[in-house]
């Protein structure tokens, strides 16, 4: 047998079928995607219709419940470290772009270690290492230093930073990296080649095939997701939630999660997202869970503290708290964000809003670092 | 002479052991502990935090002579992980007890019997009260037991399912041939699930979701403890078994006397 791609689905979608399947949802179909709580194409687009908003409560509960069965009564958390600032691309949406003119920063061993030390006083267990795209000066060798600081220190250390060859996720791996997110940001092309015009990043498909490549090196876990307001926020979901179907099939041993990043303003970013309401992120939620009652999903700081609050307990299972999204951020606090971030409460209040909400913040749910 | 269970040489007046994920906060947790009249608790090693002293899932379980704590290898996902974290389980919390859960498989933790056979036996010769969660193979239980593990643990359904006892036939041939403990593990959704475990004969079940995740937690506890001392009082006084013909119910003494 052929050896199949998400590149080959993803070819062959066809986009005036699901306007024509989105178009024709009936209350039936909204009924059997409640009841079936599995993933197919039209249960799926029955969730996420326009038409489904109307039973919003009645998604949000079957969202909570199946959540709450899954994943217990626990929100993991967990905090991102900003390694670098340095970026080669031209991304029209990101306060790094190569062209925006900001002060660049990669933080030096030394720094890296303050970071590290800061949060992990403050009782983070898990970290999410993200970086720009500077091949040269932020490649290979600069994460085997940095993994020296972290790997010791932490519990898990997720990375999120520019697409790497399978070989290069091996070597992550064995140095004790388990997880890696890699957003797709938009899965259709053209709107990809316009929001991406120069650097590395404008090769579509070896972005695409990316997490096909995390998998094969045996990383346990995968983030998925796409920026919502570059295009169709139902279409570009739909797509990476059949990327996510296709990715749980073929790598049955490996976890999988999503977040669902909005757009947010940035120093020298110019771009005017298309409007995607609080009630929609909610309904796109609930529609995910209902699907793939298994999947990790993430809510981050991009979110204000009030619809963090109000959606937390419906079918979120992380969340990043009291995040700075520049390199230095949480010890020296110069360089330029990436983004403005939403919620700056502090850790311990965010862990208060979630205890209110009747669940348990965790910070540790995995094997201290000693073991690897 | 009083009902108890023996594991490893030490006794169990409950049949209940709880797990300790999912709950809504240590407090909870702790007063389901107690609520169930458990003797035994099984928590990840993964969510033991030294880092964080106060919240610690640890500090909540209480400790007494009379609560076994069983750590559990969640998150291996071959032999060599789960026998390398025994060890440091065994280090960090200083019990040799521990219940060995291989599952690759993420969705639906679905317990790998290879990987699991291969490191119950290293774990023995290593000197540990070993209790292997297993799917509910009767083959796989004799071979655990045969290695010299403590008790074999089948799944009555997958982990967190609620879906009560669906392996109940292969179940009852488990118990049937086993000369170890049968906990009934994964799967057991409401009090009356495992009031059936005890009624065909299983030592102990453990229990996690349902009572984690129940509206009122402590107030599920109880109900389980007391449903599984109806089970088991019910299999002790000779459960009449099941038919589909009619039999009489009266003894026919009049026939003697013909």
């Amino acid at each position: 047998m052929k050896h199949t791609s998400f590149s080959d689905i993803l070819s062959k979608f066809d986009f005036d079928a699901y306007y024509q399947t989105l178009n024709d949802v009936s209350v039936h179909d909204i009924h059997t995607a409640l009841n079936q709580k599995k993933f197919s194409l039209k249960n799926f687009i029955a969730l996420i219709s326009p038409g489904a908003s109307k039973f919003l409560p009645l998604l949000l509960n079957e969202s909570a419940s199946v959540t709450r069965k899954r994943f217990g009564n626990v929100i993991q958390l967990f905090a991102p470290i900003y390694l670098s600032n340095e970026c080669q691309n031209i991304c029209t949406y990101c306060g790094f772009s190569f062209t925006n003119k900001i002060p660049r920063k990669t933080l030096t061993k030394a720094e890296l270690a303050k970071e590290a030390e800061f949060l992990k006083k403050k009782g983070f267990e898990h970290v999410l290492l993200v970086t720009g795209e500077a091949q040269k000066s932020v490649g290979m060798e600069y994460f085997m230093n940095a993994l020296d600081v972290f790997i010791p220190l932490f519990s898990s250390v997720a990375m999120e930073v520019q697409p790497l060859e399978e070989t290069d996720y091996r070597l992550l791996h064995q140095r004790g990296v388990y997880s890696i997110l890699v957003y797709q940001e938009t899965y259709i092309r053209s709107t990809y080649a316009k929001v991406h015009p120069k650097g590395k990043k404008s090769n579509f498909e070896f972005r695409l095939e990316c997490p096909e490549r995390v998998c094969n090196a045996g990383m346990h876990h995968c983030g998925l997701g796409v920026l919502i307001g570059l295009d169709d926020w139902r279409l570009d979901s739909l797509l990476c939630a059949m990327h996510l179907d296709f990715l749980q099939k073929k790598y049955w041993q490996t976890r999988f999660s999503v977040s669902f990043p909005r757009i947010r303003p940035a120093e020298g970013v110019d771009i005017h997202p298309s409007v995607f309401s609080h009630k929609e992120l909610a309904q796109l939620m609930a529609a995910y869970r209902i699907c793939f009652p298994d999947l990790e999903i993430t809510l981050s700081t991009r979110e204000s503290p009030h619809i963090r609050d109000q959606i937390l307990s419906y079918g979120v299972t992380h969340m990043s708290a009291e995040s700075k999204t520049h390199p230095g951020g949480y010890t020296q606090g110069d360089a330029l964000e990436q983004f403005h971030t939403d919620d700056h409460r502090t850790l311990e209040e965010i862990k208060e809003s979630i205890r209110k909400k009747g669940l348990d913040p965790m910070m540790k749910n995995w094997f201290a670092s000693e073991i690897y | 002479m009083p009902d108890v269970l023996v594991i490893a040489g030490k006794e169990f007046r409950s049949r209940l052991f709880l797990g300790t994920g999912k709950f809504s906060s240590g407090q909870v947790m702790k007063e389901a502990i107690e609520a169930s009249g458990t003797q035994m608790v099984t928590v990840a090693f993964r969510r033991v935090d030294r880092n964080n002293k106060n919240e610690d899932i640890l500090n909540f379980i209480p400790r007494s002579d009379d609560l076994v704590l069983l750590p559990n290898t969640s998150g291996a996902r071959n032999a060599e992980e789960a026998v390398f974290l025994s060890e440091l389980a065994r280090e960090a919390t200083g019990s040799n007890w521990i219940k060995l859960e291989i599952h690759p498989d993420p969705r639906y933790l679905m317990p790998d019997p290879v990987e699991t056979l291969k490191a119950a036996e290293v774990l023995v010769k290593k000197g540990f009260v070993v209790l292997p969660y297993v799917h509910a193979d009767p083959v796989l239980c004799k071979r655990l037991e045969e290695v010299g593990t403590a008790a074999v643990m089948p799944l009555g359904s997958p982990i967190g399912s609620n879906l009560g006892l669906k392996t109940l036939e292969f179940l009852q041939i488990i118990i049937e041939q086993s000369s170890v403990p049968v906990v009934v593990d994964a799967g057991i959704g409401a009090p009356s699930d495992a009031a059936k475990a005890m009624e065909i004969g299983a030592d102990a079940v453990l229990v996690n979701t349902a009572i984690a995740v129940a509206s009122n937690p402590v107030e599920m506890a109880a109900a389980f403890k007391k449903a599984m001392e109806a089970g088991r009082m019910a299999r002790l006084s000779g459960l009449g078994s099941q038919s589909l013909t009619a039999s009489a119910s009266s003894p026919m003494e009049w026939l003697d006397e013909l």
